[in-house]
């Protein structure tokens, strides 16, 4: 404003120096990161937190990436796609290497989080990298023993496209509280015994708890997937206040 | 490409308002000016594409908040928002 002097005041939010502390591929596009923070105090499942990096020359890049850890595990854990043309993620799926630092402010976000405290039942819809932050959530409600009823639905391109496969099939084997079901949009393989064409009406109508068990819905995932999601559920009779969405932007990655 | 298409979460900017409000406020009711439509920020529509960010409401579309980062600055226009509802800490006033 011409004539005044902003307001200076001590920044709310800090960014912190974080050392990549190790780097595991989860798809041949995606990787996770393990974090090494100090004094992080906690996040709530559902959270993101905002990553810097600064080239030589001061350019700076911001994103947002969903963690995908528990709260109170040890580590902190993002998951990161690689986008093509991405300015951010090929770096940090591909080039990073134990050791080397970028800036991270966290964990951000009081809206899409849940706690086991919350309730159930729990529905979570994910598209492509959309899983990162439910898989937070299935792993939260798995550390703190929770029996509370959840179900989750991703849907992913190819099989090789699904991220935490294991992870999720050993965690649904032994949990009967746990449902996960999974739909494949470019190719199924032979023997495939799940869904395979994009996630619509019909498939919600079979996944979904009824509109009545007002259920805890999470949706994530490129905007154009939570839109056909969130349209068909309120459609299907959903109340839109219990669906929380997180829209990654056109691209499918929000965060390049 | 369509604004449906372009479209985030108040969450994609949540980083942003902290910046702004000093707390987190995603999970906060804010009310529309315009249509006085009640929701909590994380519901509403986020644009992080234009020279800005602009937070509209996802009742009207009629814009709530517009920040621009001019240099150290941050140009704020919260004209849209006709209320907002904080929860504070019982000894923190």
């Amino acid at each position: 404003m011409q004539g005044t002097e902003a307001f200076r005041r001590p920044p709310s939010i800090r960014w912190r120096t974080a050392a990549l502390l190790g780097r595991v591929t989860e798809t041949s596009s995606a990787a996770t990161l393990e974090l090494d923070l100090a004094d992080w105090s906690g996040h709530t499942a559902g959270q993101h937190v905002d990553v810097r990096l600064t080239a030589e020359d001061g350019y700076q890049a911001q994103r947002s990436y969903s963690i995908a850890s528990a709260p109170g595990e040890p580590r902190l854990r993002i998951t990161v796609e690689r986008l093509e043309d991405g300015e951010v993620s090929p770096y940090l799926v591909e080039v990073m290497e134990p050791g080397d630092v970028m800036e991270v402010r966290g964990p951000i976000g009081g809206w899409f989080v849940w706690r086991t405290r919350d309730g159930g039942p729990l529905l979570l819809i994910g598209g492509g990298s959309g899983l990162v932050p439910l898989m937070s959530m299935v792993r939260h409600r798995s550390t703190t023993g929770s029996d509370l009823p959840a179900r989750l639905l991703l849907s992913a391109k190819t099989e090789a496209d699904i991220l935490y496969r294991d992870e999720l099939d050993e965690l649904a084997d032994r949990d009967p509280g746990l449902d996960v079901r999974a739909t494949l949009t470019r190719s199924a393989p032979q023997g495939w015994d799940g869904y395979d064409r994009r996630v619509d009406r019909e498939m919600l109508e079979e996944i979904a708890w009824p509109p009545q068990r007002h259920a805890h819905t999470f949706v994530c995932g490129p905007t154009g997937f939570v839109e056909t999601v969130a349209e068909a559920l309120v459609d299907l009779g959903h109340d839109p206040e219990r669906i929380r969405a997180e829209r990654f932007g056109p691209t499918g990655g929000g965060s390049t | 490409m369509s604004p449906e298409e372009r479209r985030l979460d108040g969450n994609a900017a949540a980083g942003l308002l902290y910046e702004v409000f000093g707390t987190e406020i995603t999970a906060a009711p804010e009310t529309c000016a315009n249509c006085r439509t009640t929701r909590p920020m994380g519901a509403a529509h986020v644009y992080a594409d234009a020279p800005g960010v602009v937070i509209r409401c996802p009742a009207c579309e009629g814009m709530l908040i517009c920040i621009v980062r001019v240099g150290d600055r941050l140009l704020v226009d919260l004209s849209g928002i006709g209320g907002l509802e904080l929860l504070v800490e019982p000894d923190s006033i």
